[in-house]
């Protein structure tokens, strides 16, 4: 990728998208929409948006540009893991799925998936290590290390741009069927649930912070906040001590659960890992 | 020490004591009755202090009201929230009664489906985390305090 060519990409992509969207800044790179309508029926929602139209203009416009974006740092290191040789078979994730941006050109927007050895669903970080433990012969990596971080935000950037499509029946449905209940129960001394803030008031603000639909297809995301990217189940985390609720733990079935639930809540919109956010 | 300085720390320690025996003495969160939406006596026995509501009010660590409702009486902090609704001119449209009823549990007066948590209630078996266990948000003195100084938030 050329400097030139991007910057040409984002000056008719800028221009573009000034009038396609009517927002004051161009949309994030690698996207077509921020916001679409939903199509599942029995769908909460009428209109889907991502976290980034509830942003201020300069946190968007940090989104804007990769060159710019501070996940790319992530990124970029997943790629060079990617290439990386590791564990006792000697192999790196290219050796068997070569080129991620063909290889990995959707799997990014239909993860978690059903996993038959397992009999559950498992997400991108769990299938990156279990691909490392059963494939290469290499220790996990710890959750939100470095490492997974890395891959998981290089893995979920090849599929930027696609729309995310999670299967939720079948074996899925009883995973859906949790995580719906999850989403929908109140927890913590303020006894609060996801859908309380980020469906009934989404657009509206706690404090200095605009409640967003809580959508995923920006993770793993950068976070002003953090300074550093993140998990999504480390975003789950977050909301629930801030409702002063015992947090369930990253990777728990729970979190599975739930992100399945809310990844189907933003079924259609385009990936856009890694977002920035506040 | 000056006798100044001694004399407020004394105040100051005073105060802390009163506020103390006033929450020892007031009654528990699962003995309040809300009846017609409505709390008919004060928590604590006694009124609360307006200027202490105040700063519970705004407080991003106690009540912080102002994360969910604008105030005008506090126009000079930053970022009020509009999730509820503002609440100028409160005290012309609650009681005192009802005031209190609402920040007891506010689902007891605006129905289960309500965003708003009760601060005068302890919950059980839905993962509160360790250190809220067993306590309501606001002690009885900080619910009286913030009725008192609800009490206050009147249309000209």
């Amino acid at each position: 990728m050329t400097m030139t060519r991007t910057k040409i990409a984002l000056l008719s992509a800028s221009a573009a998208g000034l009038v396609m969207s009517g927002y004051a800044f161009a949309l994030p790179e690698g996207v077509d929409t921020v916001q679409v309508t939903a199509t599942a029926k029995d769908h909460p929602l009428g209109e889907l948006y991502s976290g980034w139209h509830f942003r201020t203009p300069e946190t968007q416009a940090l989104q804007q540009d990769d060159f710019e974006n501070p996940g790319f740092l992530w990124v970029e290191q997943g790629a060079e893991l990617w290439e990386t040789v590791d564990g006792s078979e000697q192999k790196s994730c290219a050796s068997c799925h070569e080129d991620a941006a063909d290889t990995m050109a959707t799997a990014g927007a239909q993860m978690p998936k059903w996993n038959e050895a397992l009999g559950k669903p498992v997400n991108l970080e769990q299938q990156i290590n279990l691909c490392r433990s059963e494939r290469m012969g290499a220790e996990p990596w710890k959750w939100e290390s470095s490492e997974l971080l890395s891959m998981t935000s290089f893995v979920r950037n090849q599929s930027r741009g696609k729309p995310v499509d999670v299967q939720i029946d079948g074996p899925m449905k009883p995973w859906f069927e949790k995580g719906e209940a999850l989403y929908h129960t109140r927890v913590g001394q303020l006894d609060l649930a996801c859908v309380n803030c980020h469906q009934n008031y989404y657009g509206q603000s706690i404090r200095a912070d605009r409640l967003s639909q809580g959508q995923s297809n920006g993770f793993p995301t950068y976070r002003l906040k953090w300074q550093k990217i993140g998990s999504l189940h480390r975003r789950f985390k977050g909301c629930m001590d801030q409702v002063r609720a015992e947090p369930y733990k990253v990777g728990s079935d729970e979190f599975l659960a739930l992100e399945l639930y809310v990844n189907w809540r933003g079924q259609g919109l385009p990936v856009e890992a890694p977002a920035v956010r506040q | 020490m000056g006798p100044k300085f001694a004399a407020g720390f004394c105040l100051v320690l005073s105060l802390g004591v009163a506020a103390a025996a006033a929450n020892a003495a007031a009654i528990k969160p699962q003995d309040v009755v809300i009846r017609d939406a409505e709390v008919a006596s004060s928590l604590t026995g006694s009124p609360g202090n307006p200027v202490e509501g105040s700063k519970w009010f705004k407080s991003r660590k106690l009540g912080n009201c102002l994360a969910c409702h604008g105030n005008r009486d506090q126009i000079g902090e930053p970022f009020h929230g509009d999730i509820g609704p503002p609440l100028d001119g409160v005290a012309d449209r609650y009681s005192e009664a009802e005031l209190r009823a609402i920040m007891v549990n506010a689902k007891s007066v605006f129905g289960p489906e309500t965003i708003m948590p009760g601060f005068y209630r302890i919950l059980e078996g839905q993962r509160v985390r360790e250190e809220f266990q067993g306590k309501p948000v606001l002690t009885a003195v900080q619910v009286e305090d913030v009725i008192a100084y609800l009490k206050t938030l009147k249309e000209e």
